[in-house]
């Protein structure tokens, strides 16, 4: 539906108008698809096409292209293997399946990761439900059937959180959801009790075994989809590896080869994706991400080897490939001469290594904005983006620690303009004993309306300790609708 | 606070610990703070590069933050700052002469990962200092901070400080050349209403090869230098400042 949306401009179907996708189901013709419009009107996908029709008059109908949605989604999965995790593939007809193994360290963890997967994807015209599980089965299921379009499931949660959904959730032929129907068994909380022998003898061995991958008693391994033209490089083993030390030596020398291959097509890597194929047919992937394109070998080994304790070798490891996923143009640089002056040192190194311990959201430069409210004027920036040059205003003192929500604080203070004379806050009695201001701030009306009159009334105070606080009055002490009057603290100076 | 001769028998045995515990690295080199009776009391004249600080402040630390920040703000190159969770306000920072060009930020969760960005941090060798705020560290991960410090000439400061809820083990014992106590002391009444400088005590609680000593000082300015406040600049006020202690 979302990819008819996007790639027929002119020619699509208007948005206001209903429209669902047709298909055949033997010899009938049946609604496959249906959009919001659509379904708000009452139209469901399975319903004969003649009765939408005369439901609602004026539908638009676009025949179904199995064939050119199997290509999309496998573009889809491409973008998504380059972007989010190594091991990445299609779960037909609808769906697609990520790993995250290993890779949601780079994107801040497993909600934020989702979250900004989704919303991407939003911003792109596809609408997508996700969900992060034990299992393919589980995440399958609860992406479709449960209502929150993000959500993650615990370890070992699963179980429970899958017991209310219909069986259709398994993966199921519907002849046999029919089936299970007619027995009573409705969610899969009914069926996980059944005895099984009775169930395969009726059923043959697709509940079960869709239970079980499901359950994750089964395994089910993922085959990722590869890009067509990657840099690979490959070794196989006779025997099968385990060890820490082996691994880390056959790191070295993939890295080696990679590294030749960049340098005959003049790349450099950003993104290297380490796939350890084990003999009971799981994937070990782990992902590293560069803030610049790369060809050294010993810093992409170095690496890859921080992390090689993430990589569960199980009964052993009988394949290793290196690919880089995304890889740059590096031309050969000649370095400055140190007659002059000294050479910047080269720090791209370790922010690639802080990036890959602690995700490269987490690493970062502030840089200025042109904004008087305090919280709005710093941002981050990538911390190898070049200078910024200026700073902020330096005319009013500004705190070395400031609270994310200004604190609310109990005070005693004269209207309109005077500091409080003593305020409470975390449960201590401040008597202040010098104060500044007050540095009136207005709100940014220009760009938000809801502070079309706001004021802040900014005060440094010094306790009789000689603490120092950045205090702020919300209002102008006059008017009511520049703010409640309420006071809070705001930051601590040094 | 003129220091106290020693006797030549003990410069030399100071010296010959130094070399051994340096290996064959040459003597540590030093950042003096610039004021005199301070420098004269701190051991080879300066904050020895190359090692561990320990710094921690009363309270939020806020004082603490502005004397640490002084501090990097006067060596070369660039600055990594480390914390668990992010409350640094970057125009504060480059009031204490810290511009936010010269800091990366790494925000890392948690206390055990702050340590370890600090340690890559140190054994890059391009910085010119590495924070962190920690607010408990064992004698292990302190020692390994220190190696890796020595190892890259790098500055290393574990700035002490802890959230109102969880503790800190400020005052066990760790592997640090110097610990340091800041804590904000009442400005000088100006003539007019409105808050002066911010002034500071520091307290050196325990140095290698060092006495402790404690001084007061008026707060870092906008390029990191620590000021001898008026009323005990020149004079034998001065050398009164610092009141000295019990040696050991």
């Amino acid at each position: 539906m979302d990819r008819l949306r996007r790639q027929a401009d002119g020619a699509a179907p208007p948005a206001e108008a209903p429209l669902v996708i047709a298909g055949r189901d033997g010899s009938r013709r049946v609604v496959m698809a249906v959009d919001g419009r659509a379904q708000a009107l009452g139209l469901r996908a399975g319903m004969a096409l003649a009765k939408a029709q005369a439901l609602v008059p004026g539908l638009a109908v676009v025949p179904a292209d199995p064939r050119a949605d199997a290509r999309g989604l496998e573009r889809l999965a491409l973008w998504l293997m380059q972007r989010i995790a190594p091991v990445v593939a299609v779960d037909a007809p609808d769906g697609i399946v990520i790993d995250s193994t290993g890779a949601d360290h780079l994107h801040g963890g497993e909600a934020p990761m989702l979250d900004a997967l989704v919303g991407r994807l939003a911003l792109a015209g596809v609408t997508a439900r996700a969900a992060i599980a034990d299992s393919w089965g589980a995440a399958h299921a609860l992406a479709r059937y449960r209502a929150d379009p993000v959500l993650v499931a615990a370890p070992g949660t699963a179980g429970a959180m899958l017991a209310p959904l219909p069986v259709q959730a398994l993966r199921l032929p519907p002849a046999l959801c029919d089936g299970l129907h007619d027995l009573g068994l409705a969610c899969i909380g009914d069926l996980v009790g059944q005895p099984r022998a009775p169930l395969t003898r009726r059923f043959g061995p697709e509940p079960c075994r869709r239970l079980d991958q499901a359950l994750g008693r089964a395994v089910e391994p993922i085959i990722p989809l590869r890009a067509s033209d990657p840099i690979e490089a490959r070794c196989s083993f006779a025997e099968p590896i385990a060890a820490a030390e082996t691994i880390a030596r056959h790191i070295a020398r993939l890295v080696d080869a990679l590294c030749a291959l960049l340098a005959e097509r003049g790349l450099g890597a950003r993104r290297l994706d380490l796939l350890c194929h084990r003999i009971d047919g799981t994937v070990q992937p782990v992902r590293v991400g560069l803030a610049r394109p790369v060809r050294d070998p010993r810093r992409l080994a170095r690496l890859l080897c921080d992390r090689i304790e993430t990589i569960d070798p199980g009964p052993g490891i009988e394949i290793m490939s290196l690919a880089a996923i995304l890889a740059q143009p590096l031309a050969e640089r000649q370095s400055a001469s140190a007659l002059v002056e000294q050479a910047e040192p080269d720090l791209s190194g370790l922010i690639d290594r802080l990036s890959n311990r602690v995700g490269a959201g987490a690493v970062y430069r502030f840089a200025p904005v042109a904004s008087d409210v305090p919280e709005r004027s710093v941002r981050r920036i990538p911390p190898l983006a070049g200078d910024c040059g200026a700073g902020w205003p330096g005319h009013w003192p500004r705190p070395a620690r400031l609270l994310t929500h200004p604190d609310p604080i109990e005070t005693m203070a004269l209207l309109p303009d005077h500091p409080p004379h003593w305020f409470r806050w975390r449960g201590a009695r401040h008597l202040v004993r010098r104060a500044d201001g007050p540095e009136r701030i207005f709100g940014e009306w220009w760009k938000r309306d809801a502070e079309l009159a706001a004021v802040r009334d900014y005060f440094r105070v010094e306790d009789d300790s000689g603490a120092r606080f950045w205090i702020f009055r919300a209002g102008d002490g006059e008017d009511a609708a520049t703010g409640s009057h309420r006071w809070f603290l705001h930051g601590v100076f040094g | 606070m003129s220091s106290r001769p020693l006797s030549p028998a003990l410069v030399a045995l100071r010296a010959r610990i130094a070399r051994i515990e340096a290996g064959d690295a040459a003597r540590p080199q030093v950042l003096p703070f610039g004021i005199a009776p301070f420098d004269r009391s701190l051991p080879g004249g300066g904050l020895a590069l190359g090692c561990l600080h320990e710094v921690a402040g009363q309270g939020d630390g806020a004082a603490a933050t502005g004397f640490v920040a002084g501090i990097a703000a006067r060596t070369r190159g660039g600055v990594l700052w480390c914390v668990a969770r992010q409350d640094l306000f970057a125009p504060g920072l480059e009031q204490s002469g810290l511009p936010p060009d010269r800091v990366i930020h790494v925000e890392a969760g948690d206390d055990r990962a702050v340590l370890a960005c600090m340690e890559e941090g140190l054994r890059h060798g391009g910085l010119g200092a590495v924070i962190g705020d920690i607010a408990r560290l064992p004698m292990v991960a302190s020692r390994r901070l220190h190696l890796a410090a020595r190892e890259s000439g790098t500055l290393c400061l574990a700035l002490r400080r802890w959230g109102p809820g969880a503790d800190g083990d400020f005052g066990q014992p760790t592997a640090a050349m110097t610990r340091w106590r800041v804590s904000a002391l009442p400005s000088a009444p100006l003539p007019v209403p409105g808050v002066g400088r911010a002034r500071w005590r520091i307290e050196l609680v325990r140095a290698r090869a060092g006495e402790g000593f404690e001084i007061e000082l008026e707060a870092c300015d906008g390029t990191g230098h620590l000021g001898l406040p008026a009323d005990m600049a020149g004079g034998p006020a001065a050398a009164a400042g610092g009141r000295r202690r019990a040696p050991g």
